[in-house]
C-alpha cells in the first residue's frame, strides 16, 4: 500500500476508536451524577434549583472530555495534517 | 463541508481577510446594541412597563439574581462581564437557527477570544480585590512548588473553556448537517431544536465557569483566611474538655 491510502485508513479507524472508547468514561460519569442529583432532588426537593444548576455545570465540565474526542475525530477525518502534507510532498 | 466558519472568506485584500466569522459576530454585536439603544430609548418606571422594557428586566434581574446565586457577593462588580459574555454566546447561539447563518460561536477564533478575556479578566478582578502581592500569593500557596501547577491549571481551564463551547456549537451545526443527507425532511428539525438547548446550557455554563474563576481568584486569601480561624477555635474547642478531664 502506498502512505496515502494507509494514512486515510489509519486516520479513520482511530477516528471511530476515538469517539467510541473516549464516550465510554463521559456517559458512565453522567449517568452517576445525574442518579445522584435525582436521588438528591427527591430527598430535598426545596434545593432543586441549586442541585440542577451544579448539575447543570457539572455535566457540561464531565462532557467536556467526550466534545475533545469528538474534536481530535473530527480533526482526524476534515482536517488530517498529515494528509495534507502527503497530498502536497508525494501527490503535488 | 467547512468545518469552521473562518473558511468562508467574503472579501480579501493582501492579508486582510472579512470571513464569515467576523461578519456574524458584527451582525450579533449589531442586534445586541441596536435591539437595546431601541429599547432604554424611552425608559419608564411607572407601573406600566412597555413589553420591550419587560423582557429586558427580566433578562437583566435574572441574571443578577444567577449571580448572586453562584458567587454569594453583590452582583454589581460581576454584571457587565459576565452578563456580556452570556448575552452575546445565547444570541449567537440562538441565531444559528436562521437559514445563512453561521453561530460565530461554531469557530475556534470567537471561542478563543472569549476564553482569552476571561483569562485576563481573572487577574484583574483578583488584583482590584486584592492587591497585586495578595493576587500573586496564592499561586505560591500551599506552598511554592505548587506554583507551575497552578500555572499550568490556570491555562488548560481556559483551553478548556474555548474548545468546550467550540466542540459542542460546532458538532451541534454539523450533526445537523449530517443528518440532512441521510434524513432530509424530519430528523434534521428535532436535532436543530436540541442543538437550541445545548446553545442555550453552554452559553450559561460559559458565564457561570468565568464567573466561577473570577470569583475564585478574588477569594482565595479571603477563605483561606477564614479556614484558618475556624480551624483555631475548633481546636481551642477540642482543649477545653480535655483540660476540664
Amino acid at each position: 500500500m502506498d502512505s496515502i491510502s494507509i494514512i486515510g485508513m489509519v486516520s479513520i479507524i482511530i477516528a471511530g476508536l476515538t469517539i467510541a472508547v473516549g464516550s465510554i468514561g463521559p456517559a458512565l460519569g453522567e449517568g452517576r451524577a445525574l442518579s445522584q442529583a435525582l436521588i438528591a432532588i427527591a430527598q430535598q426537593p426545596d434545593e432543586s434549583g441549586t442541585i440542577t444548576r451544579t448539575l447543570f455545570v457539572g455535566l457540561a465540565m464531565v462532557e467536556s472530555t467526550a466534545i475533545y474526542c469528538f474534536v481530535i475525530a473530527l480533526i482526524l477525518i476534515f482536517a488530517n495534517p498529515f494528509w495534507d502534507y502527503v497530498i502536497q510532498h508525494v501527490g503535488g | 463541508m467547512e468545518i469552521s466558519p473562518d473558511n468562508i472568506i467574503f472579501w480579501q485584500w493582501q492579508f486582510i481577510h472579512i470571513n464569515a466569522t467576523l461578519v456574524y459576530s458584527w451582525l450579533v454585536i449589531a442586534v445586541l446594541s441596536i435591539g437595546s439603544w431601541l429599547i432604554t430609548r424611552n425608559l419608564t418606571h411607572g407601573p406600566e412597563l412597555s413589553r420591550w422594557q419587560n423582557l429586558l428586566e427580566v433578562i437583566v434581574s435574572m441574571i443578577q439574581q444567577q449571580i448572586e446565586e453562584a458567587s454569594r457577593q453583590p452582583s454589581r462588580q460581576y454584571l457587565h462581564f459576565i452578563g456580556t459574555l452570556f448575552l452575546f454566546i445565547v444570541a449567537s447561539n440562538i441565531l444559528d437557527v436562521i437559514p445563512g447563518f453561521t453561530a460565530p460561536t461554531s469557530s475556534l477564533s470567537t471561542t478563543t477570544a472569549l476564553a482569552s478575556c476571561v483569562f485576563v479578566a481573572v487577574p484583574f478582578f483578583g488584583i482590584a480585590r486584592q492587591g497585586l502581592k495578595g493576587y500573586l500569593s496564592h499561586y505560591i500557596k500551599p506552598t511554592p512548588f505548587m506554583l507551575p501547577f497552578n500555572i499550568i491549571g490556570e491555562l488548560s481551564r481556559t483551553v478548556a473553556l474555548a474548545i468546550r463551547l467550540f466542540g459542542n456549537i460546532m458538532s451541534g451545526s454539523l450533526v445537523v448537517a449530517i443528518l440532512l443527507s441521510l434524513t432530509p425532511l424530519f430528523f434534521p428539525i428535532v436535532m436543530q431544536a436540541f442543538g437550541l438547548l445545548i446553545g442555550v446550557i453552554q452559553a450559561y455554563v460559559f458565564a457561570i465557569l468565568a464567573l466561577v474563576y473570577i470569583a475564585s481568584g478574588q477569594r482565595a486569601q479571603s477563605a483561606e483566611e477564614t479556614e484558618a480561624n475556624e480551624e483555631t477555635v475548633e481546636s481551642e474547642e477540642s482543649q477545653n474538655p480535655n483540660s476540664k478531664n
